[in-house]
């Protein structure tokens, strides 16, 4: 069975199909991308499949459970996890506390506790810090620990972004162009990274990129997206072959 | 015939509200501040005209010109001095509270100047107004004018931002101060402007509040200039329809309030106006959803 | 290279966790209150200043339950004296009910209590509104929500008699008390007899109590969620954060520890009363300024500013006319010194002048 199965998803804003007839199965374990010339409405797909937008038609099934408008939160405790292509961190905490804040939903403490630094806080704490630290150093961040996420250099912030997707412990992670704004050092950095996410952690990855050595280099699979429509899919070097998939990218001439 | 009358009198004090609420409005959509100093600027003008027509002699016309003017030159010197450095600062709050230092200012300076004794203001309209069915239903002239001035300031206002360079200029740099800039507008020139427009029309808002209630003191302003925000906000910040209907709101529902309900209750109940209203459109009556782009 | 730089920019830990060190506060604050306390007992300070201890001390209170709204929510109220009138006011009446029933220690520890608990429950019924809100609008709705407490108490007529309470918002006549019955609250006039049962010691506990809980807040599960949520809400969201109850949480504890002010507040005063003077808009708005000047976010720096800017006007009587004046041209000045960009790039080539300066002389000699 499919880890995620997307039928017939439609989204309008304003009478603008921007999405329409959008599906998408991915198997567990693949690294699948999804590509496309800008404004084709990538970001929107994944602004539905995280419930940022409630579709006005189509189903998301993930892991056997249909998740369709689902709210944000639930969606992240379904099990779906993203980075945005604007990096949003939490710029005024410390690395750390980045990750630790996404642990929200695996440990817990009361309130009262939380207040007072009694009951339960030490010993829990005391495992999100640990679990957090582990996380870090799988991404080579744990040097940063106590750096402020606004003063991270860029690529670094990149990682941070998906440490902190990764610690809510999702089956499927979303990577909206993990890569852009990197040099072609930290783009094979980056490259390294997710594919060592999949493998250790083994995590289900669908990623936005326009960096094609990125997309032919780690994906296994991909669908492109032009005017909100699926043009066509398939495993990547065929994709990547494929005339109407050039013509979409560099126009009609 | 009593409720005519307070109807009016509502009228006339929200088309205060209203003349205040515009400057607030307007610089709120432009230099993205909230002025808590707008409100003193009434309170300046009040002062102006009073040492001009009391104490100076002079015809109240040249009292409120004078007002005017110099109010104008004030929200200009105020804002080059004490907010436009800030206009970029890391928090927003820090330019609120320096508004709040000015406000204090304002207040202080003329407490030192005039006292905290309550001057009695003369009225600057001298028209004695109206009576209607038969003498059962007064209105006062500077109710009239109160309300004439306010519907002109609302008319030339909208055709100034529609049909003039400048104008349009404000509505850029309400959108977008970046884009503004490379568009080869002046957004300083702009502030400034708006600035001097929001100011001048606090003088005016003096002359006819004094004019209403014939008392001055340094914190005159400062109530008004309150609601006259809550008024904006009811309306829909940034929005100059929706300053105007804040306005004439607030005042009806203040008035009412203290002739039916209880004088004591009736800023409770205007309050109470602006917190359900929030409540059922979060952005105002006018205002505009703007959301977030992920 | 870039790892140099990296770490020379990284705050230490308590620098980057808003607040510095929690200890170092404690003691801040108890160093203050030995010296403070000495120079009471030796004579030294004035009964006109003796006077002003307390009050600086439940402002600084307040400053702290206000920072925890606009530093660590990141929401701008302009409403908290609201809900220091409301601990006032449910704890001065339980006080003046139970006087002469309960024993003094234990009577005031149930007011404070229940100030507390009533603070906390507005601050609960007016978040879900006010929540909903985004920026300044939220910012206006607090403000009126604080003017509608202050309205609507100074209204209240509130007596008891055999019969039980009695409550009107027209007049005294109204409640129909009997004869030997008793005003608790007489509208406009307020509460009086309220006994005297805060001094500047239980203040200053309630402080460390209050900075105590304020700072474990910060540095726990919830408290990162708050400031998550404060960084970036959209992200905070897509991490499970539960935006709605996190930030009801925030808002709720900062209203309860304006309470607890409150209660210090009542059981100061003789006269209790609804006067804007202490609870109007203008005092939310004092608080504020000593928040944004001690450092939003920085809970010692509340606390410091709020103590130095209260004693300031009150120690600056002797200018009279012309303190509030000074006080507020300072006050423009300090914005635009600490926040103006041109200012702080000004400050920071100064600085890097004055360590090459002194890198230059340690080279030479």
């Amino acid at each position: 069975m499919a880890l995620l199965e997307v039928n017939n998803l439609c989204i309008s804003f304003g009478g603008l199909r921007a999405v329409d007839d959008f599906h998408l199965t991915i198997e567990k374990g693949q690294l699948y991308g999804l590509i496309g010339p800008n404004g084709a409405g990538k970001t929107t797909v994944f602004n539905l499949l995280t419930g940022v937008y409630a579709p006005n038609e189509g189903r998301i099934i993930l892991d056997g459970q249909d998740i369709t408008g689902h709210k944000t939160i639930e969606i992240n405790q379904d099990g779906i996890a993203r980075t945005f292509q604007n990096i949003r961190l939490f710029s005024q905490m410390p690395v750390i506390d980045n990750v630790k804040a996404a642990l929200e939903n695996q440990y817990s403490y009361s309130l009262f506790d939380s207040l007072t630094h009694l009951g339960k806080y030490r010993r829990v704490e005391k495992e999100i810090t640990e679990r957090s630290m582990d996380l870090l150093k799988v991404f080579d961040l744990d040097r940063f620990a106590e750096t402020l996420a606004s003063n991270l250099p860029y690529g670094q912030q990149r990682k941070l972004e998906i440490a902190r997707a990764m610690a809510t412990n999702p089956k499927l992670l979303l990577l909206d162009e993990p890569a852009a704004g990197m040099n072609p050092n930290e783009t094979a950095e980056l490259m390294k990274t997710i594919e060592l996410i999949r493998d250790k952690f083994g995590i289900t990855i669908l990623l936005i990129e326009h960096d094609m050595k990125l997309v032919s280099g780690i994906c296994e699979r991909l669908t492109v997206l032009n005017f909100g429509r699926v043009l066509c899919e398939g495993p990547t070097k065929e994709v990547l072959s494929n005339p109407e998939v050039i013509k979409a990218y560099l126009g009609d001439e | 015939m009593s409720f005519l009358t307070s109807l009016v009198n509502g009228l006339s004090l929200g088309s205060i509200y209203a003349i205040i609420a515009l400057g607030y409005t307007m610089v709120y959509g432009i230099a993205k501040m909230l002025n808590f100093a707008h409100g003193d600027f009434i309170m300046v003008g009040g002062y102006i005209i009073f040492t001009c027509v009391s104490t100076a002699g002079l015809p109240p016309a040249a009292g409120i010109l004078l007002a005017i003017v110099l109010c104008t030159l004030l929200g200009i010197g105020t804002e080059k001095v004490a907010y436009k450095p800030l206009r970029h600062a890391k928090s927003n709050l820090a330019v609120l509270i320096t508004a709040i230092g000015v406000s204090y200012l304002l207040e202080n300076l003329a407490l030192l100047i005039f006292g905290a004794d309550t001057k009695s203001f003369t009225n600057v309209v001298t028209w004695p107004g109206i009576t209607l069915f038969g003498g059962q239903l007064r209105i006062q002239g500077v109710t009239i004018v109160t309300i004439l001035v306010s519907l002109a300031i609302l008319i030339v206002l909208q055709l100034f931002i529609n049909h003039t360079k400048n104008g349009q200029a404000m509505l850029a740099v309400a959108q977008d101060q970046g884009a503004a800039t490379l568009m080869g507008i002046d957004v300083n020139k702009t502030i400034s402007l708006t600035f001097a427009i929001g100011s001048g029309l606090a003088a005016i808002a003096g002359a006819l509040l004094c004019s209403a209630y014939p008392s001055l003191t340094p914190y005159t302003g400062a109530m008004p200039g309150i609601k006259a925000f809550v008024a904006a906000v009811l309306g829909g910040i940034g929005s100059i329809p929706g300053a105007m209907i804040g306005g004439l709101v607030l005042g009806i529902v203040e008035i009412l309030s203290k002739t039916y309900i209880s004088s004591q209750l009736s800023d409770a109940i205007v309050f109470g106006i602006l917190v359900v209203v929030l409540l059922v459109k979060p952005t105002g009556l006018l205002g505009k959803v703007t959301q977030e782009k992920v | 290279m870039t790892e140099k730089i990296l770490k020379a920019m990284t705050p230490k830990r308590k620098n980057a966790l808003n607040g510095k060190s929690p200890v170092m506060t404690y003691l801040v604050v108890l160093a203050a209150y030995a010296v403070l306390e000495l120079c009471i007992k030796t004579g030294i300070m004035s009964s006109h200043l003796q006077g002003l201890l307390v009050p600086m001390v439940y402002y600084a209170i307040v400053a702290v339950g206000l920072n925890i709204c606009v530093g660590i929510l990141g929401e701008l109220s302009l409403g908290h004296a609201g809900f220091m009138c409301i601990g006032a006011f449910g704890s001065a009446v339980f006080s003046l009910l139970t006087d002469g029933v309960l024993p003094d220690g234990l009577r005031f520890l149930l007011a404070f209590l229940i100030g507390v608990a009533l603070a906390t429950l507005f601050g609960f019924l007016i978040g879900i509104p006010v929540l909903r809100l985004n920026g300044d609008y939220l910012a206006i709705v607090t403000l009126a929500f604080g003017e509608i407490i202050k309205n609507l108490l100074n209204a209240l007529y509130l007596g008891i008699d055999e019969n039980g309470l009695h409550a009107s918002l027209s007049n005294q006549m109204a409640l129909g008390l009997s004869p030997d019955g008793k005003m608790l609250i007489n509208g406009a006039m307020g509460v009086s007899g309220t006994p005297h049962d805060a001094n500047f010691t239980i203040s200053m506990v309630v402080l460390l109590i209050a900075l105590f809980l304020a700072q474990n807040l910060v540095h726990s599960k919830h408290g990162r969620a708050i400031m998550a949520i404060r960084d970036n809400r959209i992200a905070a969201e897509s991490i499970g954060i539960n935006i709605v109850r996190y930030k009801m949480q925030a808002f709720t504890i900062s209203a309860a520890i304006a309470g607890a002010a409150g209660v210090l507040f009542s059981h100061n005063i003789s006269t209790l009363q609804a006067s804007s003077q202490y609870f109007g808009y203008n005092v939310s708005i004092m608080i504020l300024v000593y928040v944004v000047l001690g450092g939003i976010g920085n809970l010692r720096g509340s606390v410091i500013a709020a103590s130095i800017l209260y004693l300031l006007p009150e120690l600056l009587r002797g200018l009279n006319k012309y303190r509030m004046l000074i006080y507020s041209i300072v006050l423009i000045a300090v914005m635009i010194f600490n926040w103006a960009p041109a200012a702080i790039t000004w400050r920071e080539n100064l600085a890097a002048k004055f360590r090459a300066g002194r890198n230059g002389r340690k080279e030479n000699a």
